[in-house]
């Protein structure tokens, strides 16, 4: 392979990779430290993505559409917190299941009202429009730089919050160990709130940095949702360092599974099916350590 | 002298730099009690878990009948005729008593790959069942579901589960802790019993119950043994002594 | 309800189901088949969910592969027979569970509730994304399939009131087959999994193996379900694999009550006639769904079922939840 169009596909593979950190690490969170499984958090994906079109359209600024869908979105979460997901805790997974998908319903049919079923794509802001040239026909977009930097920024945050911090550490004791964590003074309930919202708000802001480089469409919520699924079965569910290592390695699976066979193959051979390669990863290691590359051992 | 049913060398196993079990060597024969005694978190649970198959050893070996049975899943092991009881009681608590023990007996047959013939239609499982429910006398709640019994009378339902696998080696977790006087006695009577058929390790607070019925005695302290031998002279040994009066968060008969 | 009144209900509910075909009009007749189809699909679900304690959300793969294999099996010229095609998608079906389950089974809890609906969207993309059989647009069944003894056509698919009696033979025989499993020694054994799974290895069961039983049990009963409906549509298309109706089939399952026997029958019934009717008012019906099942799961986890029975006559077997069917979440609480 020529080691631009590798390096292309590298920097394309790590920035899907990052992306999809900021949704898994959300799922895993919520689930590591509040015990509920959130299936609408794809969702939350798909609802940044529009915002994002939305608004810039009404705001006439991208950056300024960014800032109000965060500021929306932690609203939102904190809303359907109090809500829906507070009920959930302690409960069954079934309930919490089915709570979540009758949100995905509801949300999607929601975007339907609001927004129509229509495919829109949102502007790179002219800030980061252009590319950088890497030889004299091919060049990395600047927009796709900064965004795996920004994920790159949240994600080191992120480890900061949850290594370093008083809040980090609360989080940490809270899912260790819920009844200490009361004994202690912590508001559990707020900081659970916190937890939602914080995920739900990255969900969101992941689908509002996407918008300008995938379109904006309906089904974008699911697709995001199951990877992310494959994410956390492979990384090990409620490890963060975990989702990191598995997205990155979904990332580059997926942008060069698409790219190898194709080559490999020399004709098209359902070059579709490379689409597989991430769902063939989640076998391997169900097969190899069904807990999850990052978890403790459970015996 | 008996054969030797369960021996155990340097058994270890280590959570995350804690040494809950500490090179540990016993054997168990045929015919035997052998008691464990130690304080709370001396690694008494722990060791009966790394038997059973319910935790894997980080180092060490386990033998059963002279076959190295080390890191076999609980169902294994369980198959080859082990039996444990669980300090925390771990039944089927929506279930009768007579299903919980009917269920646990039913791992009897070879297999319960069964599907056309109604499972209560297994006479002999029934009836194991029913035998093991009049041993542990419950045979008056026997159609109660389990969650509504007394707190005793489910710690006599971990009994009855255990046993109703027929296993020949029993390990057994604190029985009587949450038992009431009655009940102590009745159960003692009963470990008497099966005591002649059976390889019991015993774990077990109360001393009474276990001077009764001890024939080995092994004192665990930190996750080692501390002393091993026959019961009176471990109890007169001074250092024993000092490791069990002198710690004052032992309680005889913790749940 | 008492023993006398349920017998009543059942006789009642038996004949207007077998003298609805001679009553009812057409349509309606399509309906209730369609219903039909799904208590069996529904059915063959709460055998995981209900009695297993197995959330899986992708089981309409065994439904949807079930359909795919029928169609791409049928010539287009011809009928396709009904004996075969049916051994065929079922046998398909079941052996699509077998290596699904083989994998997603070394999970329990919420990764296995996340590696179902992953396997199975795999198996969306993969007929939406190739050619194989009519990428997104899916496939037609020209011809339904016929069964011929001989040089005789006892059952033509292609008549609905055939297509009926068909249909309610196989949901009452599903019905009959999962409550034989259910008394048998492995029915205790499952239902002993759902309810403390850990204990029961201990007492030396290899639940690997009952689960992976069940599992196929299960998919090949979905695939019934499935082969059903793409017979009597006409078209199968990736959808039928899709998590929308892992989704309404789970619904189906919590919604009349799970681990009852008649629950999948009342949860298809009351979902599918609840469809209908929000479908009949407004183009966003979906939003109405998700409203009553969000309103379900807050207020009735249990059920219709869960409403009309005592705690004596579940059969026995404890409801589920009273022993943890989602084991609570905090056991496979890991570290962040
Ligand atoms: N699963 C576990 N993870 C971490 N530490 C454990 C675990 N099980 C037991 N321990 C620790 O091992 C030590 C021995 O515990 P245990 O075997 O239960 O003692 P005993 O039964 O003698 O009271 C204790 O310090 C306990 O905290
Ligand atoms: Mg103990």
């Amino acid at each position: 392979m020529d080691p631009y169009i590798f390096l292309i596909q590298l920097l394309n593979g790590v920035q899907y990779g990052l992306l999809l950190f900021l949704v898994a690490s959300g799922l895993t969170l919520i689930f590591g430290i509040m015990g509920v499984i959130n299936l609408a958090h794809g969702s939350f994906y798909m609802l940044g993505a529009y915002l994002a079109w939305s608004l810039t359209a009404q705001l006439g600024n991208f950056w300024l559409a960014l800032l109000a869908g965060f500021v929306l979105s932690v609203v939102l979460g904190i809303l359907l917190e109090w809500l829906f997901i507070r009920h959930l805790y302690r409960r069954d997974h079934l309930q919490q299941v089915l709570l979540t998908y009758g949100l995905i319903l509801i949300f999607s049919e929601l975007r339907s009202i609001v927004w129509g079923d229509d495919v829109h794509s949102v502007a790179v802001p002219t800030l980061l429009a252009g590319s950088i040239p890497l030889t004299e026909t091919l060049a990395y977009p600047v927009y796709r730089v900064w965004l795996s930097i920004v994920c790159v920024v949240l994600a080191a945050g992120m480890y900061y919050l949850i290594q370093h911090t008083r809040l980090g550490m609360m989080v940490r004791a809270g899912a260790s160990n819920r009844e200490m964590t009361q004994s202690l003074g912590i508001d559990i309930g707020l900081l659970y709130r916190l937890v939602f919202a914080f995920g739900v708000a990255l969900a969101a802001f992941a689908g509002m940095l996407a918008a300008p480089v995938s379109s904006v469409f309906p089904g974008m919520g699911n697709q995001v949702l199951i990877i992310c699924f494959v994410v956390v079965v492979i990384g090990g569910i409620g490890s963060v360092k975990g989702a990191m290592a598995a997205a990155l390695l979904i990332g580059l699976v997926d942008t060069f599974g698409k790219v190898v066979e194709f080559e490999i193959s020399g004709f098209r051979v359902l070059p579709e099916l490379a689409g597989m390669s991430v769902f063939v990863m989640m076998a391997i290691v169900l097969l190899w350590r069904p807990e999850g590359l990052f978890a403790r051992r459970l015996r | 002298m008996s054969e030797v049913v369960l021996e155990t060398r340097d058994l270890s196993r280590h959570f995350e730099g804690l040494a809950a079990v500490d090179g540990v060597s016993l054997s168990c024969r045929m015919s035997e009690v052998h008691a464990v005694i130690g304080p709370n978190g001396a690694g008494k649970s722990t060791l009966i878990n790394l038997l059973s198959g319910d935790l894997r050893p980080s180092a060490g070996s386990v033998f059963l009948q002279g076959e190295d049975i080390t890191g076999l899943s609980s169902q294994r092991i369980s198959r080859l005729g082990v039996g444990r009881s669980y300090q925390r009681t771990n039944v089927f608590l929506p279930f009768t008593v007579f299903e919980n023990c009917r269920l646990a007996a039913q791992s009897q047959l070879d297999t319960s790959m069964r599907f056309f013939r109604q499972a209560l239609r297994y006479r002999a499982v029934s009836d194991a069942a029913m035998r093991v429910i009049e041993q542990v006398g419950l045979t008056r709640q026997a159609d109660k579901p389990v969650e509504t019994l007394s707190h005793g009378e489910q710690r006599q339902v971990e009994i009855a589960i255990t046993l109703a696998t027929a296993p020949s080696l029993l390990l057994l977790d604190e029985p009587l802790a949450g038992m009431g006087a009655e009940e102590s006695v009745q159960i003692v009577e009963l470990l008497r019993t099966l005591a002649i058929d059976h390889a019991i390790l015993l774990v077990e607070h109360d001393m009474d119950a276990v001077f009764a019925l001890a024939n080995t005695l092994t004192v665990m302290v930190n996750g080692a043994v501390l002393e091993s031998g026959e019961p009176q002279a471990v109890r007169s040994n001074r250092l024993v002594q000092f490791a069990y009066l002198g710690e004052h968060d032992f309680e005889p008969n913790r749940v | 309800m008492s023993t006398r009144a349920r017998w009543i209900a059942l006789f009642v509910g038996l004949t207007l189901l077998f003298a609805f075909p001679l009553i009812g009009d057409r349509f309606y007749v399509q309906f209730v088949s369609k219903i039909l189809i799904m208590t069996i699909f529904a059915g063959s679900l709460n055998l995981l969910v209900g009695y297993t304690g197995l959330i899986s959300l992708g089981h309409a793969a065994f439904f949807g592969f079930a359909g795919y294999i029928l169609a791409l099996y049928s010539p287009d010229t011809e009928a396709a027979g009904l004996l075969t095609s049916l051994l065929l998608s079922v046998g398909s079906a079941a052996l699509l569970a077998l290596l699904i389950g083989l994998l997603v089974l070394r999970t329990g809890g919420i990764f296995f509730i996340m590696a179902t609906l992953a396997f199975a969207e795999m198996l969306f993309y993969l007929f939406h994304d190739t050619a194989i059989a009519g990428g997104s647009d899916g496939i037609y069944i020209y011809q339904r399939p016929v069964l011929m003894i001989g040089g005789w056509q006892p059952l033509d698919l292609a008549n609905s009131a055939h297509f009926y009696y068909l249909a309610l033979f196989f949901s009452l025989a599903a019905i009959a087959c999962i409550h034989m499993l259910l008394r048998s020694p492995f029915g205790h054994v499952i239902v002993g999994i759902r309810v403390n799974e850990q204990r029961m290895r201990a007492l030396g069961f290899d639940t690997y193996r009952y689960k992976l039983v069940c599992f196929v049990i299960s998919g090949a009963l979905a695939g019934l379900a499935g082969y059903l409906a793409a017979s009597q549509f006409g078209v199968v298309n990736p959808e039928t694999l899709g998590w929308h109706l892992s989704g309404s089939v789970l619904m189906m399952v919590i919604l009349g009550g799970m681990g009852t026997l008649v629950g999948p029958v009342l949860g298809a019934f009351s979902l599918m006639m609840l469809e209908e009717s929000f479908q009949s008012i407004t183009k966003h019906w979906q939003l109405l769904t998700g409203a009553v099942i969000v309103l379900v799961a807050l207020y009735l986890p249990r059920g219709f079922a869960g409403l009309l029975r005592k705690r004596a006559d579940t059969d026995k077997l404890p409801p589920p939840g009273a022993g943890g069917s989602g084991t609570p979440a905090a056991a496979e609480r890991p570290h962040v």
